[in-house]
């Protein structure tokens, strides 16, 4: 009785030295579309600056990419949407993402076509750029973050909260935050362009669908964040692992596979069925994929191998085929311990954790990984900021450092300031959880060695910014600031295993108390 | 652990003297303004360029002569110093093109744009020491609302940081001078006030509530005293003005200054017109117009029209009497009156921000050529008025969304800015709701309790005290003969954890009895043992047969009251607790 007298006062106990005692007010609902009124807020005001490859002829950007997608999509056929022809030239900016990708372009060129159909004529649109045609592109972002991120983190949050869970509900509004005011996502979607959070948004809802146990849900979400952008594999191994781990503890194990099969079986024919037709017109599509002849690492990504290469020249070295089996030998090393444990005990804070170790190691060791990749390792830190706020901050702290580079290229250095500090201040605002996240620096050798990489990066962005390279050595910076990346996001990969697998013996713990009681 | 210590957070209530938190909002006002560079802006961008390069260019006798640009400088001379300050930087960082007279015209370069926005967004630290003056005597939760309310004041960032003006910094300006008048230091305040006049002279709207305010108020004691003071004051706002204005009255072009500075050649309304008194009478002119025409009259056609944005003389009205800016100037007066007659009368300081933001309605309402940007004038003023009653809140609430915002929106109406403007407002939203629904659930309400006897006073004072209440809640005012019968006047201002207090409280009220009074421990054993609330009963007496009840939950309270109850042969009637029903009555 005492017991639950204090729980409930400290959930209701507002402080008022608390930032987020405005927003929640009012209760969950209210507090979480005010929250989203300021994302929203700060993604129009990142979407009036530059996108990438803004006025570069020939090739321009992913803007110019996402903008030949409609084109393409809405005067071909959809048969024709994967194949080379004189009206689908595939080496320019061809349609390289699964068919879900398509129909959204589908959709989104219906729009652009109905408001200003220059920019999306067949071949005379190439390279179109006006100030309506650059408005109605980031409004078709816009709208689909509204459509698909906000309710699957709103899902999300509403699951996480309302289990065994207790908290102050200004830690929650804080957690909304934290997910919804991920600077790198903003920064990728509404600066640099791209369509990242749908499929987010989709494997968002998964998790919160396997959160809440509805495991059919979960796979018939995660089909779709597939099929919308292959890269959500790197969550594959951790959906796979605990849904497998959870039904060989059911008594019929072979009939709850086969359920799960047949979902995702079913989900992956509905979105494929213009290709199912022939063998032919399916392989092409699957061709389009997985692209290998672009190299096993593109620009300069914080990975294993393109920081290994300053020694090994992977490139020269080995030929594709024998590349492509070495990296998905690493990729699989390095996922197992996570899979195992989540096969052997499946649990939902295991799952997170999983979720978070296997997108890291194909961030580390997969083959074709961009930089904007660590966007997918991102999304499950940010679902345990609130059990790990230094490894989430520290993540992104990196995260964004790594992305620098590109920022530059697309001239978006004032926002990725702003947003920088508007994380920094989100982070540390003042009440919430202040007290549990200051904690995290007991000793001094570590915020000594803490500081010191805080202090490395700080001098890396401005020396980035202010010195030119050596001639000898063009891409000297970039690699600098790819090597320290690299070694926080092994040493983060090391952490988050031994974590996940110490979820287990907590569960064991948990489990004798029970017995004891 | 007492059961009332877990239910009530009575530190957070207390004021707090570190202002953490408004650098904290501050600088995520800072992160959005940021974001807002290369957002649209206005003319006006251009006009502030051009005045960088002319005050930069040309000598001081030349600053208001010159006509290279339509954009003449019309501000008064302190900005235009201040324009010639920021071109120092402005020389040192960038291309120095930009400052040239006449090859700078219209270039709005990049870099420009960064420097110009940097120099607004710092220049709105003015503001933010403004607001952190005025906060400091508040309590944490009025001063955190306050902060909001000014600091990510959607009107302020879209007319600065979009549209491009530095209203934040002189809006800081009047803030000082109000917080200095409410600490009583009315020297200071006049002072900053004077200045601000030198900065922008629009905001002389409040001089009349000013001059009554500090005459009443600085200037009293004694007729040698108060005229001693009246010359001190006099001395430092006539020094104020002779700095401004004296070097141009030597170079001789002192006509030339108020020329530019009071153009009552431009139309009754600006181009963007704003939502007030004269747009009513415009329409009824053009309807009386129209209805005359087709009854047959002839109606000669207005010439001009109202809204020029530039200098040009116009007599735009068909039928109803032009309005003169003189006519608007005495119709301003006359809305002032009742403000100044209060001022004359009782000058406080925790009053002058409310006149002060009454009186800048009024100019808004009744101005000459008044643009909407002017309703942040008094929407800023309002902000910090509006945390200290229910009413306030709700007037602000009104004027700052309906008027304010809507009337900005018009005016920034290109498609990119809409969603950002409709957006920034509506994040506003929230503070201001949350604010109006703190109010409505019981957290300005105010009680006025009339007591007969000093008794129930020393009661309602123990009652805080139980509570944890913070100490300005109860007020306690001794009153005169005017109250029939009633000594004491006592004020419950009751906020949210006294609410949450009282709500566990009960009264209880023993009826007429042959056995003596007990004593509250004896009542406080009794209700332990027969209540059965486990955490305990605390029972204290309010005088008389009354005692009040302090129990640990709600629902315990609701337990009790469903039940009857008696002591000894007496009858216990019981009541939640309320502030009249501990009274003696």
């Amino acid at each position: 009785m005492e017991k639950r007298k204090r729980t409930n006062a400290l959930k209701d106990d507002v402080n008022e030295d608390n930032i987020w005692w405005l927003v929640v007010q009012r209760g969950l609902a209210p507090s979480f579309i005010s929250i989203s009124l300021f994302a929203l807020l700060v993604r129009v005001a990142v979407s009036l600056h530059p996108y990438s490859g803004a006025g570069k002829p020939p090739k321009y950007g992913d803007f110019e990419a996402q903008r030949h997608w409609m084109e393409i999509t809405i005067n071909l056929p959809a048969s024709e949407w994967y194949r080379n022809s004189t009206a689908n030239d595939l080496s320019y900016w061809g349609l390289d993402y699964p068919p879900l990708t398509a129909y959204q372009s589908y959709i989104h060129g219906l729009i652009l076509r109905n408001f200003l159909p220059d920019s999306v004529s067949l071949q005379t649109s190439h390279g179109h750029e006006s100030y309506l045609g650059k408005l109605l592109m980031r409004w078709t972002v816009l709208s689909s973050d509204v459509l698909m991120l906000f309710p699957a983190v709103f899902y999300f949050i509403v699951v996480y909260y309302s289990g065994s869970r207790t908290g102050c509900k200004s830690d929650w509004a804080w957690h909304v935050a934290m997910i919804l005011l991920n600077p790198c996502l903003i920064l990728i979607d509404h600066g640099h362009f791209q369509y990242n959070c749908i499929s987010l948004g989709l494997t968002i809802g998964a998790v919160a669908a396997i959160l809440s146990d509805k495991d059919l849900l979960a796979c018939f979400l995660f089909s779709l964040a597939l099929n919308h952008k292959q890269m959500c594999a790197y969550f594959a191994p951790a959906f796979f692992s605990y849904l497998l781990g959870k039904c060989l503890r059911r008594r019929n194990p072979l009939l709850e596979v086969l359920k799960l099969g047949f979902v995702v079986i079913g989900t992956f024919s509905i979105v494929w069925w213009p290709y199912l037709q022939s063998v032919d017109a399916f392989l092409q599509v699957l061709s389009r994929l997985a692209p290998f002849e672009r190299g096993i690492y593109e620009d300069y990504v914080a990975n294993f191998w393109c920081t290994s290469s300053v020694l090994i020249k992977w490139k020269r070295l080995f030929t594709i085929p024998s590349l492509k089996l070495l990296s998905l030998g690493a990729t699989v090393s390095a996922s197992l311990p996570s899979m195992v444990q989540q096969i052997w005990a499946p649990s939902k804070q295991g799952f997170l954790y999983g979720l978070l170790n296997s997108s890291l190691s194909f961030y580390l060791f997969s083959y074709q990984v961009h930089e904007k990749s660590i966007l997918l390792p991102l999304l499950p830190a940010s679902f345990l900021a609130i059990d790990e706020p230094f490894l989430f901050k520290w993540m992104m702290h990196y995260a964004l450092l790594s992305m620098f580079p590109l920022m530059c290229r697309d001239e978006l250095i004032l926002p990725y300031i702003s947003l920088s500090a508007l994380f920094i201040l989100l982070y540390y605002a003042p009440g919430g959880r202040k007290e549990k996240r200051d904690a995290l620096s007991p000793s001094n050798l570590k915020s000594f060695v803490v500081v010191f990489l805080v202090l490395c990066s700080l001098v890396l962005h401005v020396v980035y910014l202010v010195v030119s390279p050596p001639e000898k050595y063009p891409f000297l910076f970039e690699a600098m600031i790819m090597l320290l990346c690299f070694s926080q996001f092994l040493f983060i990969t090391g952490y988050t295993n031994i974590k996940q697998w110490m979820t287990l013996k907590d569960s064991a713990l948990k489990n004798k108390e029970k017995k004891h009681l | 652990m007492t059961p009332t210590e877990t239910r009530i957070p009575n530190a957070a209530t207390k004021p707090n003297p570190n202002s953490g938190h408004l650098a904290w909002y501050a600088a995520v006002a800072a992160c959005i303004k940021l974001f807002l560079i290369p957002s649209y802006h206005s003319t006006d961008f251009e006009v502030h360029r051009h005045w960088l390069a002319l005050t930069h260019s040309l000598p001081l006798s030349h600053w208001y002569s010159d006509h290279t640009s339509p954009w003449t400088l019309d501000y008064p001379p302190f900005f235009a110093h201040f324009e010639r300050f920021l071109s120092l930087f402005a020389r040192l960082l960038l291309d120095p093109t930009i400052l040239h007279l006449h090859d700078g015209l219209d270039n709005s370069s990049p870099s420009l744009i960064v420097f110009h926005r940097l120099t607004v967004i710092l220049a709105d630290s003015v503001l933010v020491y403004g607001i952190h003056r005025l906060g400091k005597k508040l309590r944490s939760r009025e001063r955190n609302l306050m902060w909001v309310l000014v600091v990510w004041n959607p009107g302020l960032l879209i007319v600065d940081h979009m549209h491009f003006q530095y209203n934040g910094f002189l809006l800081g300006l009047l803030l000082l001078s109000l917080s200095w008048l409410e600490d009583g230091k009315d020297l200071m305040g006049g002072f900053a006030f004077a200045v601000l006049l030198c900065f922008k002279h629009l905001f002389a709207v409040a001089a009349p509530v000013y001059f009554v305010y500090l005459l009443r108020h600085y200037c009293r004691g004694g007729l040698v005293r108060g005229f001693g003071r009246l010359v001190m004051m006099g001395t430092v706002v006539v020094a104020v003005f002779v700095a401004a204005y004296g070097p141009f009255v030597y170079y001789g072009q002192i006509q030339q200054v108020l020329g530019r500075m009071f153009p009552f050649g431009r139309g009754l309304c600006h181009a963007y017109w704003a939502p007030n008194f004269w747009v009513f009478y415009i329409l009824l002119d053009k309807g009386l117009a129209f209805v005359l025409l087709k009854l047959g009259f002839i109606i000669q056609a207005p010439t001009a029209s109202f809204t020029g944005g530039l200098v040009g003389y116009s007599s735009p009205f068909a039928v109803l009497p032009t309005v003169t800016p003189l006519i608007t100037f005495v119709l301003v007066l006359l809305s002032l009156v009742p403000c100044l007659v209060k001022a004359w009368r009782d000058p406080q300081p925790r009053m002058i921000t409310r006149w002060v933001a009454y009186a800048y309605t009024c100019g808004f309402l009744f101005g000459w050529h008044v643009h909407e940007k002017a309703s942040l004038h008094f929407v800023i003023p309002l902000a910090i008025v509006a945390i200290q009653s229910m009413e306030d809140a709700s007037h602000y609430f009104l004027l700052s969304i309906v008027l304010g915002l809507e009337g900005l929106v018009t005016f920034c109406c290109c498609p990119t800015n809409l969603p950002l403007v409709q957006l920034l407002s509506s994040t506003s939203m929230p503070s201001t709701f949350s604010m109006r629904f703190l109010a409505e659930g019981g957290g300005e309400r105010q009680w006025k309790v009339l007591v007969c006897g000093a008794a129930g006073v020393v009661r309602i004072k123990d009652v805080a005290n139980i509570g944890g209440w913070p100490e300005n809640t109860v007020a306690v005012k001794e009153k005169g003969k005017k109250h029939k019968g009633c000594d004491v006047e006592v004020l419950v201002e009751s906020t949210q954890s006294s609410m949450s207090f009282l709500g566990s409280c009960l009264v209880g009220r023993l009826e007429e009895g042959v056995t003596d009074l007990p004593a509250a421990m004896e009542i406080q054993r009794r209700a332990q043992r027969n209540w059965k609330v486990t955490a305990g009963v605390q029972a204290s007496e309010l005088g008389g047969a009354c005692f009040l009840f302090t129990l640990p939950l709600v629902e315990d309270a609701q337990g009790v009251l469903r039940a009857r109850w008696s002591f000894g042969d007496r009858r216990v009637e019981l009541e939640w607790w309320l502030p009249t029903g501990c009274c003696v009555k």
